[in-house]
């Protein structure tokens, strides 16, 4: 690295070095950014360019194979959308990530909103909690949530039947579609909420108090309060923290594919669990590919208003 | 009064919500197996062994395991430091045509929903042979965390002022030389920090380890390991949470040297609004 910026300035020897902002026609700027430039082409539009192509071809295991596949259209995209199995999926999606945006936003708004009532001691205690599960890794998370979800020696079965419901004795959670689908919203809600918590708190910390003081002599009780000036101030900042959840709630994968794959039946099968099933498991890496784009274009929506949201918060401050 | 009382029982719930299914982990990983398998839990450490980590450790490929899953995430990160380093530097200090639609790619190229890569990122690995080999999976995550270091080192080296780096260069320093000497030191404190999260990223990574690492199975790194641990050690549950503590265990030592500076950055910028 340093080689490249000695020579380029041997280059170009000034009597008095020009401040940077004059540097308009020189050519190294271009290849500090060649390397990342070409890194992106190579390992993420060329990826997804395959996908493109992939998805407008005949790909089976033959084809990986021997390598000639053949175009066929939007034949892959026909046979999806006309799937009924696909629009089930889709709506699985919709459900899954509604459920789990609205539980964490509420209750990180909860959370933010004590954290910004606690005491000093207090207050550190909750966020220390906080950014431990922020570090819990995902594949430890897992395995964990199937450990106290355990039928015969799981604490949550052992904590159910001492509070009377005999009914959980030896309950296998992961043998029923709804527990299933329950437990991984529990798991990706308890995983999502201290990002959000702590970044509206964040953002709550800015509000001025005498704002708040006004509406009390005033007196305005506290949802009052919340919903005449916490949010409308923040709101900007919800939406973008909702934008960023429905994102990563609608592309989780592998809370999903670790815990259930999908299963059991298919229970837990969202979008993008249902375009690696379709690729890896039937090996159409077509379909497979038909189905990730047209997730890539749920996706982009979502994008759109979380890009939209962020030129605002620019503009704003 | 009563509220006081009430926000008192909240934080505790919330903070025991949050802590409980970690404490869990490591408690079941410390408990000696006759208590695991116990009719009644115990909720303290009352007896503790290190029985299982001893299991985990043991575990056939373990070692090779963690070596991967190091090798695979140190070499992506040192990797993107490098290469976004470069890039950081020419947005940061330097105007040039088409700089704004750089950043923009970075950042479009920041929310890639990579898991829609899953399967094109497979058949080009297997055309290109690479499948079944570390180094696929250092390049992937590589690019993953590639926008990620290029944004946050951009906003380092803005921070360091150019007033500095102009005056070495009066100073008769070369512009390598000025990099070198001045800013690179106030730098390496944001070059830490992002490298560690970078670090994180790539040591937890799930979905393409899962895929590029087929055949070799001590190829495989820890989370995909972890994340078949019944068949490793069926149910042994103490060993397989001896075995995801010991996996937390380098997350949390980061987590821990950049703690001052998360909570003090979360805190000061809200402050400073």
């Amino acid at each position: 690295m340093s080689t490249t910026l000695s020579r380029a300035v041997r280059h170009r020897p000034p009597p008095t070095p020009p401040p940077p902002r004059r540097r308009r026609t020189s050519w190294w700027p271009y290849l500090l950014i060649a390397p990342t430039v070409l890194a992106t082409a190579f390992l993420l539009l060329y990826p997804l360019a395959r996908n493109v192509v992939m998805s407008v071809q005949e790909f089976g295991l033959p084809q990986l194979v021997r390598g000639d596949a053949r175009f066929v259209g939007l034949a892959n995209y026909a046979r999806v959308l006309g799937d009924p199995e696909f629009w089930a999926v889709v709506r699985r999606t919709l459900v899954f990530a509604a459920v789990n945006v609205v539980l964490i936003m509420v209750l990180s708004t909860l959370v933010a909103l004590l954290l910004v009532r606690l005491g000093r001691w207090t207050r550190l205690l909750v966020m220390s909690g906080l950014v431990l599960v922020w570090a819990t890794p995902v594949i430890a998370a897992t395995t964990v949530f199937q450990w106290l979800f355990q039928s015969r020696l799981g604490v949550v079965n052992w904590a159910l039947v001492s509070l009377g419901f005999e009914d959980y004795r030896g309950y296998t959670w992961f043998a029923d579609g709804p527990a299933t689908f329950a437990i991984l919203v529990t798991l990706i809600v308890w995983q999502s909420v201290p990002f959000a918590a702590l970044s509206l708190y964040a953002a709550m910390v800015t509000v001025p108090s005498e704002l708040y003081e006004a509406a009390r002599i005033d007196g305005a009780g506290a949802w009052r309060v919340f919903a005449s000036i916490t949010f409308p101030i923040l709101r900007s900042m919800f939406g973008l923290i909702t934008c960023l959840e429905v994102i990563w709630v609608a592309k989780c994968f592998v809370q999903i594919w670790v815990v259930s794959q999908g299963g059991p039946g298919q229970a837990t099968t969202t979008l993008p669990v249902y375009a690696f099933q379709v690729a890896q498991s039937l090996q159409r890496y077509d379909l497979g590919a038909a189905v990730s784009m047209l997730m890539v274009l749920l996706l982009v929506l979502a994008l759109l208003a979380y890009f939209r949201q962020m030129y605002r918060q620019e503009e704003v401050s | 009064m009563t509220g006081r009382v009430l926000r008192g029982v909240a934080a505790v719930v919330v903070f025991v919500v949050s802590v409980f299914p970690v404490y869990w982990m490591v408690l079941t990983a410390f408990k000696p197996t006759r208590d695991i398998q116990a009719e009644t839990p115990t909720f303290l450490p009352l007896s503790l062994t290190f029985e299982h980590f001893g299991t985990a450790v043991s575990a056939q490929g373990f070692w090779s395991f963690w070596r991967n899953s190091i090798v695979v995430a140190g070499g992506s990160v040192l990797l993107a430091l490098l290469v976004a380093l470069l890039a950081a530097f020419a947005v940061a200090r330097l105007r040039w045509k088409g700089r704004r639609g750089f950043i923009l790619m970075v950042f479009v190229a920041q929310m890639t929903p990579w898991e829609a890569l899953l399967i094109p990122i497979y058949v080009i690995a297997r055309d290109t042979g690479m499948l079944d080999t570390l180094w696929m999976l250092t390049l992937v995550y590589f690019m993953i965390t590639l926008p990620f270091t290029v944004v946050t080192l951009r906003g380092f080296l803005a921070a360091v002022p150019v007033d500095i780096e102009e005056a070495a260069l009066v100073d008769g320093c070369s512009r390598a030389q000025a990099f070198r000497r001045v800013v690179f030191p106030l730098l390496a404190p944001g070059l830490l920090a992002t490298s560690l999260f970078g670090f994180i990223t790539a040591w937890n990574e799930f979905a393409f380890a899962n895929v590029l690492i087929i055949k070799n199975q001590d190829d495989r790194t820890l989370p995909v390991w972890l994340s078949s641990f019944s068949n490793t050690f069926g149910t042994d549950w103490g060993a397989t949470m001896a075995a995801s503590t010991l996996f937390m265990l380098p997350v949390l030592v980061v987590f821990l040297v950049l703690q001052g500076r998360v909570t003090t950055g979360i805190v000061g910028g809200a402050v400073k609004g």
